[in-house]
């Protein structure tokens, strides 16, 4: 039960990874400018690196032989357990930039919790995030600003970023059954204990940018038992594609 | 046979110890503080390095060209992953970072001290031509996972930064 519970926390934090790398590696090549043409790719990599720790370190534990590619390429919709706001797509700039935000304030804070897990994997694998999640929130909250404080253009766009993307937010501090057991085994951190810390960093930077801190709605959840938006299918079809169509291909 | 094991782990740890970043052909795998040990157990050396960061596509090559260096040396090569304690800038040597500077590559200042608010960094990197901390961030990112690139105000060349992590 330990186990089984450990694997599928681990595959929900490394689908969060896999995705949102995903996502952002759409953007390479279709940045606005050369920067964030360098920027976003190296993001990318940094989730992707990550993922493919996390989904080893999920099929050692889960003692079923699955590797990551057979995680993040021969899995189905509903076997994805990545919550929502990762899989949200690039609608413009500014959801690319507030959705990066939101999350890399969520896992820095994560990471600092997980440092004294009792799997060193885990352990590992924070003391690297830490530091590398700070690049993240620095480079999207800059942009936040930017944006919020920018053209009447960017403002508004920044400001519907903020009204969409508001909906997702919630499900990023809830844990599911298994995460709750990881929580209480002291290998994983508590998802509710950071809401606080990160309330107050998104608000500081909304500050800075003049933009509106979202009001309490009703959350969107669902990702983490598998029932996710329509967007995330069309982003497997593209991801999984090639391994699909030439199943076991190697490069 | 004490002193036939000793030579052996010391070869295999030569061959090993020579491998280096493809990205940075200049500095060997020790220097950059990856390589953590190497043992050898019935013929087989066993090099255990740190992985840098993550997703680096540089990882890859190197535990290949570690396989390869060992086998050049007459041994089976295996290389295994060691992820504590995790490997952050502050393990480059300070033979590494003088080669860094050679190579006009400012090295990284102290681990995680150096982003802190939006727009400002602790720590200004120095200019690896002319020495001056005058220096500006120009993008974070840059053409590998481990460079920012930044451009000196005293002397007004840009050079790359060894990003600290
Ligand atoms: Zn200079």
């Amino acid at each position: 039960m330990g186990c089984a519970a450990f694997a599928r926390a681990l595959l929900e934090l490394a689908d969060d990874h896999l995705i949102l790398g995903h996502r952002l590696s759409e953007c390479c090549g279709h940045a606005p400018i050369l920067e964030e043409d360098l920027a976003m790719p190296n993001l990318a990599l940094d989730l992707i690196g990550r993922a493919r720790e996390l989904y080893s370190r999920a099929g050692e534990v889960e003692g079923l032989g699955r590797s990551e590619d057979e995680f993040a390429y021969l899995r189905s919709e509903r076997e994805f357990l990545n919550c929502l706001l990762v899989e949200r797509p690039n609608r413009d700039f500014a959801h690319i930039m507030l959705r990066q935000f939101y999350f890399s304030n969520f896992m820095e804070l994560y990471w600092l919790r997980a440092a004294d897990s009792r799997d060193a994997t885990v352990r590992g694998a924070a003391a690297k995030s830490v530091n590398e999640m700070k690049y993240h929130i620095r480079h999207s909250g800059e942009w936040i600003v930017r944006l919020g404080d920018g053209t009447g253009e960017s403002a508004r766009r920044a400001a519907e970023a903020v009204g969409e993307l508001q909906f997702y937010i919630d499900e990023l501090f809830i844990p599911s059954a298994s995460a709750e057991i990881c929580f209480e085994t002291g290998l994983l951190p508590d998802r509710r204990s950071m809401r606080e810390e990160w309330d107050q960093r998104v608000e500081r930077v909304f500050t800075m940018a003049k933009l509106d801190f979202p009001e309490p709605v009703p959350a969107l959840t669902g990702g983490r038992t598998g029932r996710h938006d329509e967007c995330l299918g069309h982003l497997l079809a593209e991801m999984q594609h090639l391994q699909r169509v030439y199943p076991g291909a190697e490069w | 046979m004490v002193n036939s094991v000793s030579e052996a782990q010391y070869r295999a740890h030569q061959a090993a110890a020579s491998v280096t970043d493809p990205e940075l052909p200049f500095i060997t795998v020790e220097e950059l503080g990856i390589l953590r040990a190497v043992r050898v157990e019935k013929g087989i050396a066993v090099a255990r390095i740190a992985p840098t960061y993550s997703g680096c596509p540089a990882q890859a090559v190197i535990e290949l060209s570690l396989v390869t260096a060992l086998n050049q040396a007459g041994f089976e090569g295996r290389v295994e992953r060691q992820l504590e304690p995790a490997w952050t800038t502050d393990w480059i040597t300070p033979e590494g970072c003088r080669k860094l500077r050679r190579h006009g590559i400012s090295p990284p200042v102290q681990a995680g001290k150096t982003v802190c608010g939006l727009f400002e960094s602790a720590a200004n990197p120095e200019c690896p031509l002319c020495g001056s901390q005058q220096s500006e961030r120009v993008s974070e990112f840059g053409s590998t996972a481990c460079k920012a690139v930044y451009r000196c105000r005293s002397c007004a060349e840009p050079f790359e930064y060894f990003k600290p992590i």
